[in-house]
Formats: structure tokens, sequence, C-alpha cells
């Protein structure tokens, strides 16, 4: 594969990664979505809009999020450096508010009157009701069932953000299908809706203004390292489900030569079982919510059902520009299985005193794979993107405990 | 002998000479089962059927509403492929020369198919047209322009929301016909409005000399009748796929209304369009 120049230049005119990306959308809501487009080249191009949302990133969020050397869990692998980016300590419990902020204030900017979100572990969820309370418009937000049973402090935060949940019965009632209602609604209701949409997928512009906003994790990141250890890190880790947490890391750090970029997908039951959601390692290219990537589908075409612990992975694709980095060679893309991230979990709980979403748990637990083969001079940062209150539940379940 | 695009515009040209409109029926492709389904294709011509639609079954149809989502599901449950897709259509093509099919869908089935082979063995099937929900103009050279290479139509969806500036786009690389959505939102969810359908027929009709034909929100013979009136066809879905859905026993197997159900429905909603007065004809003369 040859080298490019930069990998930090796409997407396209046309909204492509390589082949991935696109506008595989409804004609119904292509002129909004080309809409969006112009109302985010006007705001990239308007200091006053980037301003304000960094008031609120800094007031509001409560960034930049520490930079943290995991010291225990450095001593316990005994090899590499690791840092956590604790984007689990903004507001709301994960970096997911920090993609809200910036498209709310899109949102406001092209007079849109209603929100509508989709959300797997309620992260997204919550975020998109704290930043619709916050702005003053109601907000609807879809959500699996089995989702809606399996994150119910989520559910009730959102409800108590003054959002409408709905459950959402169709397929197989996790995030694809609540992504599938999420564009029904909007297609019902585009004249006033501005749909949020919480991870770097869907049609263009999305993956580009989600990567955009959540870029701010990247770039602290950078800094902070550069200020604590006066270089660039050696490996950066994030889990992945639509890969908005990663893209995030992962983007202001894609073209220094030599730093290894790792992405965990959710490997559920084990990629040999079938029962996985790890688009990438088990899938292959497709047209799916508006852009074309890796997909888990069958030989006809129909997308199958992904299967993880964590609901924020529970989803059959991936950003289409992880899909491009992963064609380019310049991200590698692993996986970790539901049992993996359950002991990465209580580790970094006992170790740390940080209790870990189910999803970077995943991140983690590749982490402790790698750690303690490497050098302790290697710097790792892993991306802590959220907090895991909302799975004491799932966690309990899973350990046997009635709580 | 005529195939692909030009089936259609025989078909059309056909309906202009005897003055009236067309009646569209959309049906699941493999619903309930892939036998019933054959039975209702062979059927809907002699009901009354002008221009057959064929719903390819998707696992996350993002435009439909509960009931196509619904026939998509158990077309897919009794095992409906894009391959068995293109062998009911070849079936029905050796009984009838002249009603188009048109498929209509969403890209991935195809995607995955692979474009190429795909367009040989649809022309192959004797499948007329295509109607792909995620593939706007933006992305004409995925599908579109192949299957017009292909000599096969390329059927636009234009919406309310399609406003005079985009119109062009919509309309530069669509064959057959245009399909008019008649209101922002999901299959069978709404209800079509004649008179805010005759005005969009009349701006769309400004811009070109395809027959515009108008789907979503029509599910009786009186709805048909008034739209009717006002294009040069009527598209009806859900409603038939409410009709198998109401014809199945507890465990949700064809039963022997099934057949029946569909195409007495096509007999009823055809003489609805049939009664249309025609206000508006279009489609360039032959």
């Amino acid at each position: 594969m040859s080298k490019l120049n930069s990998y930090r230049t796409g997407p396209d005119g046309a909204g492509r990664f390589g082949i991935h990306g696109g506008r595989f959308a409804a004609e119904t809501l292509m002129p909004l979505i080309l809409d969006l487009e112009r109302a985010y080249r006007t705001a990239q191009a308007d200091p006053s809009f980037q301003q304000e949302l960094d008031y609120y990133l800094e007031h509001y969020a409560g960034r930049p999020s520490p930079l943290y050397f995991a010291q225990r869990l450095t001593e316990h692998f005994g090899g590499a450096k690791i840092y956590f980016k604790r984007d689990e300590l903004n507001h709301t419990g994960s970096h997911k508010i920090n993609n809200c902020l910036g498209q709310i204030l899109l949102a406001k900017r092209m007079g849109k009157t209603r929100i509508i979100a989709e959300t797997g572990a309620g992260q997204h969820g919550v975020a998109s009701a704290t930043v619709a309370a916050l702005f003053d418009l109601p907000c609807t937000v879809y959500m699996g069932e089995v989702d809606v049973e399996r994150q119910q402090p989520n559910v009730f935060r959102m409800k108590l953000l003054g959002a409408e949940v709905i459950p959402v019965s169709s397929g197989s009632r996790t995030l694809k299908d609540a992504l599938n209602e999420a564009m029904r609604d909007w297609v019902t209701n585009v004249h006033d809706t501005f749909y949020i949409i919480g991870t770097v997928a869907g049609p263009h512009p999305y993956p580009e203004l989600v990567r955009d906003f959540q870029s701010v994790i990247g770039n602290e990141a950078r800094a902070q390292l550069m200020a604590a250890e006066g270089r660039l890190p050696d490996t950066l880790v994030a889990c992945i489900g639509g890969g908005s947490n990663a893209m995030g890391l992962f983007h202001p750090f894609l073209d220094d030569d030599g730093i290894n970029i790792i992405g965990v997908e959710a490997a559920g039951d084990g990629i040999e079982t079938g029962r996985h959601a790890a688009s990438i390692t088990g899938g292959r290219p497709g047209v799916l919510h508006g852009n074309r990537t890796y997909l888990l589908q069958d030989d006809d075409g129909q997308i199958t059902e992904a299967h993880s612990i964590s609901a924020g992975l529970d989803y059959p694709g991936i950003g289409p520009e992880h899909a491009w980095l992963h064609d380019m060679g310049r991200v590698s893309y692993v996986s970790a299985t539901d049992a993996e991230a359950l002991e990465a979990f209580q580790l970094c709980s006992k170790l740390e005193g940080i209790i870990p979403a189910l999803e970077p748990a995943h991140a983690l637990a590749h982490v402790a794979k790698i750690a303690p083969g490497l050098p302790k001079d290697h710097l790792i940062v892993m991306n802590m993107c959220g907090r895991g209150d909302k799975d004491i539940f799932t966690v309990a379940e899973m350990l046997g405990v009635e709580i | 002998m005529t195939f692909g695009r030009a089936r259609i515009e025989a078909r059309f040209a056909k309906l202009r000479a005897e003055g009236r409109s067309a009646f569209v029926t959309y049906v699941m492709s493999g619903d309930p089962d892939l036998q019933t389904s054959a039975k209702i294709l062979a059927g809907l011509p002699g009901a009354g059927a002008d221009i057959i639609e064929l719903g390819m079954a998707f696992t996350d149809p993002m435009a439909d509403g509960p009931s196509i989502q619904a026939a998509g599901l158990r077309a897919l449950k009794a095992g409906i492929t894009l391959r068995k897709t293109l062998e009911l259509a070849a079936e029905f093509r050796r009984q009838d020369t002249e009603t188009p099919i048109i498929l209509m869908g969403y890209y991935n089935p195809i995607h995955s198919f692979g474009v190429d082979a795909f367009l040989k063995a649809a022309a192959e099937a004797g499948i007329d047209g295509l109607i792909m929900v995620d593939l706007p103009p933006e992305e004409d050279e995925e599908l579109c322009l192949p299957t017009l290479a292909a000599g096969l139509g390329f059927i636009r969806l234009a919406t309310p929301t399609t406003d005079d500036g985009r119109l062009p786009a919509v309309l530069a690389n669509t064959s057959g016909f245009v399909y008019y959505v008649s209101y922002a939102g999901i299959t069978g969810a709404g209800s079509a409005d004649a008179d805010t359908v005759g005005a969009a027929v009349a701006r769309i009709r400004g811009q070109t000399d395809l027959p515009i034909v108008v789907g979503f929100g029509i599910r009786t013979p009186e709805q048909a009748r008034e739209i009717a009136a006002v294009a040069d066809g009527a598209v009806v879905g859900t409603a038939f796929t409410d009709a198998v859905r109401d014809s199945l026993d507890g465990a949700g197997k064809a039963t022997d209304t099934t057949v029946a159900a569909v195409l007495d429905l096509t007999r009823e909603l055809a003489a609805g369009v049939a009664a249309a007065s025609r206000k508006a004809v279009g489609g360039a003369q032959p």
C-alpha cells in the first residue's frame, strides 16, 4: 500500500473516504443534507461559531478532560506506560457531549425547532437530551427495546431531562433499529427537525462534522502528553462501535509517523461464534444508514444482527473513515470479547478506582494484551470515553450478583 | 423484442391511446412465501395492474412504515433472496411479455450481488426498471448510469422537498417515468391530497416529458381515482401488504384467501383508476 502525504484531508467533495462514505439517502432528506453541509461550511468559516462551542465545552461540559497516568495499571501490566484520556469525566459521563454541543449549535443556526437522536447505550441519548434541555428544544430519542431494558438508568435520565424516549421494537431492537426509526422520523418531520447523529456515520457531512467535533479529544491529548512527557505517544487505543470517540482521538495523530493506532471492535462471544459486532474483522463493504462502509451482512446483502455486552458497540457497521483507514492500513482494527471486556472492567475499577463504561473496557482489554510486552518507556494513550455507572446492572447480571 | 425501458414506454403509449392513467401495484417479492407470491404476480395483470413494482425485501427499510417492513421480514423468513426475486420475475415473464416489472427497494442487496452481474441477471429475468430509495442523483455513478447503459429504466423519486432548484438534477438521468412521493414521510403513514399532488405534478410536468406516477398515501379506489385524475399513474403499496397480512393464518402462513385478497383489491383499485377523468395527460407522444 502506497503511503499518502496526509490521512487527514478526507472526505472528498462527494463525501467519500476512498470507496466509503457518500450520501446514500432518500430524496426527501437530500435537500436538508445539502443544507446541513452549507450551514456547516458557513459555521466553519465563522470564528464566533467555534468561540461559542469552546465556551460550552469549557464551562458546561468541563473540558479539557484530564490526561491521567494510570500508574497502578501500568505497574500491574509491567510494561508500557498507560495514560487515560478521561472523557468519562465530561458532563453527562462520556465523550458524546462534545458532538452534541456542536450539532445543537448548528441546529440553532439552521432554525430547526425539534431534535431527534438515536441511542444505543443511552450515552448519546442523554447527551442529546441534555443539550436539547439547555437550548430549550423538544427532543425525541429512539432506543431499541433491548437497550431500553439493559440501560434503564440512562432511560430515566433522558426522561428527567425532558426528552421523549421511544422504544424501538423492530429488527434486533438495538442501535441499528433505533437508527432506522430515527431516519423514519426525520423523513417525516424534515421541515423542522434536526437529527443529531451520535457517531461518525450517516450520510455526508455527518461523518466529517462528528469527527471534527470529537477531535477536541485528540487535540487536547496531544498537548497534554507533550506537557507531561515532552513527546507524542507511541500507541493510541480506543474502542469502536460507530467509532466517534476513536475518530476523535485518532484524527489529530493520523499524519504522525510511527504512532501505532489501534481501534478495538466488540467481539461479543468471539468472532468465530458469529455472535459479535466486529464489522471490519467480520464484515464486508455495503451500504446502510446513508454511507458505504464495512457491514455485518449475509450473502444476500441482508444486514445481520450484531452482538455485544456493550450496547454502545452493538452495531453492525462502522464509520466510513475508519473503513478507509483500515483499507489504507493506517489504523489497525482488532477486537475484544465480552469476557475480556468484563475482566478489564473489574480490573480498572479495583486498581484505578475508575469504573469504566463497558465500551472503553474493550479498549482496556486490548491494552491488557499489548502493554505487558512493550518497553517501559512506550507511551500508550487510551480513550476512557465513558463511565460505567450505566453498566452496573449488566455487569452484576453477568457476574451473577443480585442488586 | 421490447424489454427494459422500451417495455415501460410501450405500456405508457398504450395507456395514452386508451386515454387512461396507469395503475401501479407494489407487492413484496416472496411475501408471504415464494409460491403464493408467484401466484399473486401471475394474477395481477388480469386483475387490472398496468405496471408491477416488485418490492425487494431488506432488513433495514428506512423509508417504509410498519406494514411494508413486516412484509419484507415475512418474505425473508420464507427464504426470499435477490436471486429468487429475479427467478420470480423470470417465471412471470414467461406468461406476460407486456407488463413492466420494476424492482423497488434499497441498494445493499444489489451492491452485495455486484452491479454488473445484477444488471445482466435482471435484464435476463425480464426486469424493466429500478426504483432505489437510497440512491439520490448524487450517487448516480453507483447504479443509475450502469442501469441506463444496460437498457433498463431508472425511475427517480421526486418528493415534496425537491424544490425547483433541485428538480433538474433529479430528472436528469431519470427514465421510464418519474415517481412523485405524495408526502414527506414513510410508506403507509399519510394520505395523498389530490389538490396538492396535482400542483406538484404540474410543476414537474413543466420540466419533463416523462409520465409522472404518484405513490404514497393511496389505498382506496376513491383516492386512486382522484390521484389518477391528476397524474399519469397511481401506485398502491401498503394496502396490498396489509391485505396479505390480514389473509394469513395464526402462524403467519398463506391461506386459500391470500391470493384472492390481493387480486380482489387490485380489481377494486383498478376500477377506481379507470373511473378517473383525466385532467392532464403527460408523456411524450409516440
